[in-house]
């Protein structure tokens, strides 16, 4: 596969480099939203939308920037327009779902301090991605980010029945399922050549 | 006695020594774990990573200190946002200026500083209802707490993963390392590792002092 072709760009952020469990972006809703498969899932979408409109809105934000030579202000504009996204998607959350809207919490509004989608913006500047490009790769980081997500939760609903040592419950368990999951993602390096 | 919470805190020993170990933001609080994970491979990263976010944390709490009074409510998370960004720039491209080996193997994770949840907590938290001087105590306090945390994990991957610390060789050329260390699963696990340990520590703790308790008692 060719390094920029759609394809390895996709599946490059969706399993082989995963967001969450190769370069440890978003652990706080991963660790804080992964009790239930279905929020899993419901969380998962939310980014996967946020992710959508902030890297189309970062491409064209950045072009702007360059052409006015203002790059230094690019981390500002990149937030202001995260946290925009994420307003819009509060809203319509709440417009038409406000059982979801609960069980979400302060995790919805959180997404904005979520290093993966701010992260997604940086990365697809840094490696200069046409806008089909950023469209894989955000659309890969997203469905990776809610893949992992997911599996945590399943994990974690099983583990509810497990007896484990009092002192290791919580966070330690957490990531030390965590760093499996991670050990099994690694079996992906070098899936695209 | 119980304290407002909504006036000022007194200055004392405990807002310096709040960050370092009884809310310590990485292992009481659990808060910023991506940069804690994703930089600590060598303990020289942890420690830049950790200086270049208590930098930021001193100074954008301070600058929300001082304007705790103009900022209107309804937009100030927007504000300190704006605030943290434009301090992670100054101190992204200060880092470029002063070691580009370092500014590359930290890579985007300068830049992700914004988005860590320690500093704009901080900021919510504690830098908008209180004094400057306060605020830069705090922040000194959390920094550092980050940063001996940030050090905690730097250290251990980069011994049992490359036999280094520092850069500095320390077992030989016949040492066999254990790269897991270095790679992503290795953070999880060690971090992993030290929140078991301080788990043990403080059942320990409090086991003693019930112990202590009841032998006053039954004296």
């Amino acid at each position: 596969m060719q390094p920029d072709s759609l394809t390895f760009i996709f599946l490059n952020a969706f399993i082989i480099n995963n967001f969450v469990l190769a370069m440890f972006l978003g652990l706080c809703p991963f660790l804080g939203v992964s009790g239930k498969i279905k929020t899993a899932w419901n969380m998962g979408l939310a980014v996967i939308f946020v992710m959508l409109v902030s890297s189309n809105c970062a491409y064209f934000i950045n072009k702007l920037l360059v052409r006015y030579e203002l790059e230094f202000l690019r981390l500002i504009c990149y937030i202001a327009v995260i946290a925009s996204a994420v307003q819009l998607v509060e809203m319509a959350v709440k417009r038409f779902s406000p059982a979801l809207f609960r069980t979400l919490g302060i995790f919805l509004p959180l997404i904005t301090t979520n290093c993966a989608i701010l992260g997604l913006a940086l990365f697809q500047t840094n490696r200069n991605y046409n806008f089909t490009q950023s469209l894989a790769f955000s659309i890969g980081a997203g469905a990776g980010f809610t893949l992992a997500l997911i599996l945590m939760a399943g994990l974690r609903e099983k583990l509810e029945l497990a007896d484990v040592p009092d002192v290791s419950m919580g966070a330690a368990l957490s990531l030390t399922l965590a760093g499996l999951l991670s050990l099994a993602f690694m079996g992906f390096a070098g899936l695209g050549g | 006695m119980v304290r407002d919470p909504r006036l000022p805190e007194p200055l004392n020993w405990g807002t310096f020594t709040q960050g370092l170990w009884r809310d310590n933001p990485v292992f009481v609080m659990l808060l910023g774990l991506c940069p804690v994970l994703a930089v600590t491979n060598t303990a020289m990263n942890a420690l830049a990573m950790g200086i270049a976010t208590t930098f930021v944390l001193l100074s954008s709490g301070v600058l929300v200190s001082l304007l705790r009074k103009l900022i209107p409510k309804q937009v100030r998370i927007a504000s300190y946002i704006i605030i943290i960004a434009t301090f992670v720039t100054i101190a992204d491209y200060a880092i470029m200026a002063i070691s580009l080996d370092l500014y590359n193997a930290l890579g985007a994770f300068i830049q992700l500083i914004v988005a860590n949840c320690i500093i704009l907590g901080r900021a919510e938290a504690y830098a908008s209802k209180n004094q400057v001087v306060n605020a830069f105590v705090n922040g000194l306090g959390m920094g550092l707490g980050f940063t001996f945390a940030l050090l905690c994990l730097g250290v251990v991957r980069e011994i049992l993963g490359s036999g280094t610390l520092f850069g500095l060789s320390l077992f030989g050329a016949d040492f066999q390392p254990w790269a897991i260390f270095v790679l992503p699963p290795g953070g999880f696990f060690v971090l992993a590792f030290w929140l078991f340990l301080f788990a043990v520590v403080r059942k320990h703790r409090s086991h003693s002092r019930i112990q202590e308790q009841e032998i006053a008692d039954a004296a």
